[in-house]
């Protein structure tokens, strides 16, 4: 067993002649001093005593123990240095074997934190691993994805009988935003689980900031990656920046002050620094929640629910903010229940419903669900709307709009059409010639919503929930 | 395994603080041991100058029983809140997102329930053996308190019946789905390795260094043998949704057949 810091310096170091570990930094003198005094105490005490003598046994083996500990079974060879995320060497002191070289220690490391311009501070470009750059793109791959920030390929995670999901496919593109959606109960939490290596899947593989989801490389994969629950989880006795601090150490992080006056500059939280979380509202607790998933400058977050219970404007300091990681190349996953936020935010969304409905653009989407039309209103109904229709280039077939026509007698058309742009002038000359009066005429536009409802309306596994 | 000297640390850092800022915990841990520092007091002071012998080294051990019972109880409480507290407050699984090891959490935790409780057991110990020094009538009194055995007894017994009484209440921690089911459990499985202790008080094995020192290796031996147990017992998925990991491709802690789940029975 060996102890490990990825920061600061070792208290001992083993003896380069001889055996044991002597002290390197004071923490290891004073350590050393407390020790001897034990040693001398114990014989001043047990005077010509066995006991005397084995206590001072007992003291030089624990005092070894704890120095071999503290120096993280370093030995005089075997130093690597990783570019860590926050652009700074790490220094591990684990043998220099070639698998631990191989490695993707940088892959997708984001260029940025997700701080103020003014204060960002340079980070490391994002460099794709090997493992990333060969792992395949599956179905639902993003137009010229090169070295994705993750590939889930056929994914299952059952619960016993129970499927939580099933067969799910996608892949994510550095920097992209990327919402998860579907009815509760579809599996998107666990799906969020599985990739942060929670939880084991059943089958399928998944690549996560370039690195196998495997058991092995759990630590690895959760070093890169940041998960923020929809229930922020705040220890409430402490204060925002200790929780903060708990959080920084795990991460390992260098500079902790810094980075999380960063992070709560971000999230407009610098005033409450020292309040007690539990003395914050579900809002605020919900920004500490995000300060403290974009503590670790993580190359993927994993946002679940980010605005729930956040005010109107909260919740746009959260978009904001995620449009900010956007730009600076921070991957996005977010799952959300509001559809308006998946649609303003996410660059593509997924529809899980235990199976993945469908992935894609909300543009490809809507285009893959329904038919392109134009949408009609003229003055007074057309006496022969068939012989008018019909026979315009560009529509495929028509139908009336009883929802666009209003009280005023006037009358509304929804023409099926294969291009808007190009079937609109015709449509137009086409009611001029029949003598009706043109109030508008303009392309139908489907809501996320109306896709989500196609999709989960025509699931059967929804039908049977 | 790997531990990771700087995860450990902020885990213990956030235990301290959460333990100093929780009054009732705080008040628990100073009651207690007045509590078992009262008992001892009135029995050394009221022996006369010319007690029997038998008598000073019955009243000497069942002291120092009494003392060794406080590092078996103080910590109980506190180790059995450990995992099952954090799954009621939400915050284990903020925790287990991070890169933190499971060891690290559970020694971590295990640290900050140790040093609180063997730093009052040995205050104990100095008190009494300072107040017989000082006040008992009959200087055998406090001779026997301060005998070579009892100090290494004391000075080894402590952290490790600590030890023994934390990894049981964290192991029971980590199967409880009720942190006051845990409490109960944790400090009633804690207490066995005290017999040995009232075998001793109780004349039934013989008081010696080498008596206290074989007692200290087992119990050392058991704590290790049990921090492993516990370790191997904290399943992330079971702790998230409640069904034991399983062995996909990738991800999870335990090797587990594929498709093989099972409902592990709350305690």
């Amino acid at each position: 067993m060996t102890m490990r810091r990825t920061t600061g310096a070792r208290w001992f170091v083993r003896r380069q002649m001889g055996f044991g570990f002597r002290p390197a930094t004071w923490q290891g003198w004073v350590l050393t001093l407390v020790a001897v005094g034990a040693a001398v105490a114990l014989v001043v005490v047990l005077r010509r005593s066995i006991a005397a003598l084995i206590g001072v046994v007992a003291i030089l083996v624990v005092y070894q123990g704890i120095a071999a500990l503290l120096a993280r079974g370093a030995g005089p060879a075997g130093r690597v240095v990783h570019p860590a995320v926050d652009g700074s060497a790490r220094v591990d002191t684990t043998p220099a074997t070639p698998a631990a070289l191989a490695t993707p220690q940088a892959f997708a490391a984001p260029p940025a934190l997700a701080i103020p311009r003014a204060s960002a501070t340079p980070l490391a470009a994002p460099t794709p691993g090997p493992v990333a750059a060969a792992a395949p793109a599956p179905d639902g791959a993003p137009p010229g994805l090169g070295a994705a920030a993750l590939v889930v390929d056929h994914l299952t995670k059952r619960f016993g009988e129970r499927t939580a999901f099933e067969d799910v496919s996608f892949s994510i593109a550095p920097g992209e935003v990327f919402g998860f959606l579907g009815p509760n109960g579809a599996g998107k939490t666990t799906t969020v689980r599985t990739l942060g290596t929670l939880i084991a899947p059943t089958s399928g593989t998944a690549v996560v900031a370039g690195i196998p989801l495997t058991a092995e490389n759990g630590t690895e994969i959760r070093q890169r990656i940041s998960i923020m629950p929809e229930n922020p989880g705040l220890y409430l006795r402490l204060t925002v920046i200790e929780n903060l601090e708990l959080f920084a150490g795990l991460y390992g992080l260098r500079h902790p002050g810094a980075r999380i006056d960063r992070a709560l500059e971000a999230v407009n939280l610098t005033e409450r620094g020292h309040d007690a979380c539990g003395s914050l509202s579900k809002g605020l607790r919900q920004r500490v929640g995000l300060a403290r998933a974009l503590l670790s400058d993580p190359a993927i977050m994993f946002l679940d629910e980010p605005t729930s219970g956040l005010d109107p404007v909260a919740a746009r300091e959260v978009h904001d903010l995620i449009n900010d990681l956007r730009q600076r190349g921070v991957t996005v996953f977010l799952t959300t229940h509001r559809l308006e936020e998946a649609e303003r935010l996410c660059d593509r969304v997924a529809i899980l419903n235990t199976r993945l409905r469908s992935v894609g653009s909300t543009d490809e989407l809507r285009e893959s669900l329904f038919s392109r039309s134009l949408v009609v209103e003229i003055a007074t109904p057309l006496e022969a709307p068939g012989d008018v229709f019909t026979r315009t280039a560009g529509v495929d077939s028509w139908r009336s709009d009883v929802a666009s026509g209003r009280a005023d007698a006037t009358a509304g058309y929804v023409l099926s059409v294969t291009d808007p742009r190009a079937a609109a002038p015709a449509v137009t000359r086409a009611l001029v010639a029949a003598g009706a009066d043109v109030l508008s005429i303009a392309e139908s536009r489907h809501s996320l919503e109306d896709v989500y409802l196609e999709l989960i309306d025509e699931d059967p596994e929804a039908a049977r929930r | 395994m790997r531990l990771n000297g700087g995860r450990l640390a902020a885990i213990v850092r956030k235990e301290f603080r959460v333990l100093l800022r929780n009054r009732f915990i705080i008040g628990t841990m100073s009651v207690l041991p007045v509590v078992f520092l009262l008992t001892p007091m009135i029995e050394i002071f009221r022996l006369g100058a010319d007690v029997p012998s038998s008598l000073v080294q019955r009243v000497a051990g069942s002291t120092f029983l009494l003392l060794l019972v406080v590092p078996v109880v103080v910590p109980a409480a506190i180790a059995a809140y450990s995992v099952v507290g954090e799954r009621e407050q939400g915050t284990l699984e903020p925790l287990l997102t991070t890169p933190l090891r499971r060891e690290e959490l559970l020694l971590g935790k295990a640290i900050a329930a140790i040093v609180p409780s063997v730093g009052i057991a040995y205050l104990l110990f100095a008190i009494v053996d300072g107040c017989a020094q000082l006040f008992a009538a009959d200087p055998a009194v406090a001779s026997a308190l301060v005998q070579s055995s009892q100090l290494v007894g004391e000075l080894l017994f402590a952290p490790l019946l600590a030890g023994w009484s934390i990894w049981v209440g964290i192991a029971v921690s980590a199967r409880a789905s009720d942190v006051r089911v845990a409490q109960q459990l944790g400090t009633l499985a804690s207490l066995p390795p005290l017999g040995v202790v009232a075998l001793i008080d109780l004349q039934v094995l013989t008081p010696s260094v080498t008596l206290a020192l074989a007692f200290a290796l087992a119990l050392l031996v058991a704590d290790v043998v049990m921090w492993r147990i516990v370790a191997a017992m904290f399943d992330r998925e079971r702790l998230l949704t409640g069904a034991r990991a399983q062995r996909g491709p990738g991800g999870g802690d335990r090797d587990v057949s594929p498709g093989v789940v099972r409902r592990i029975p709350r305690i």
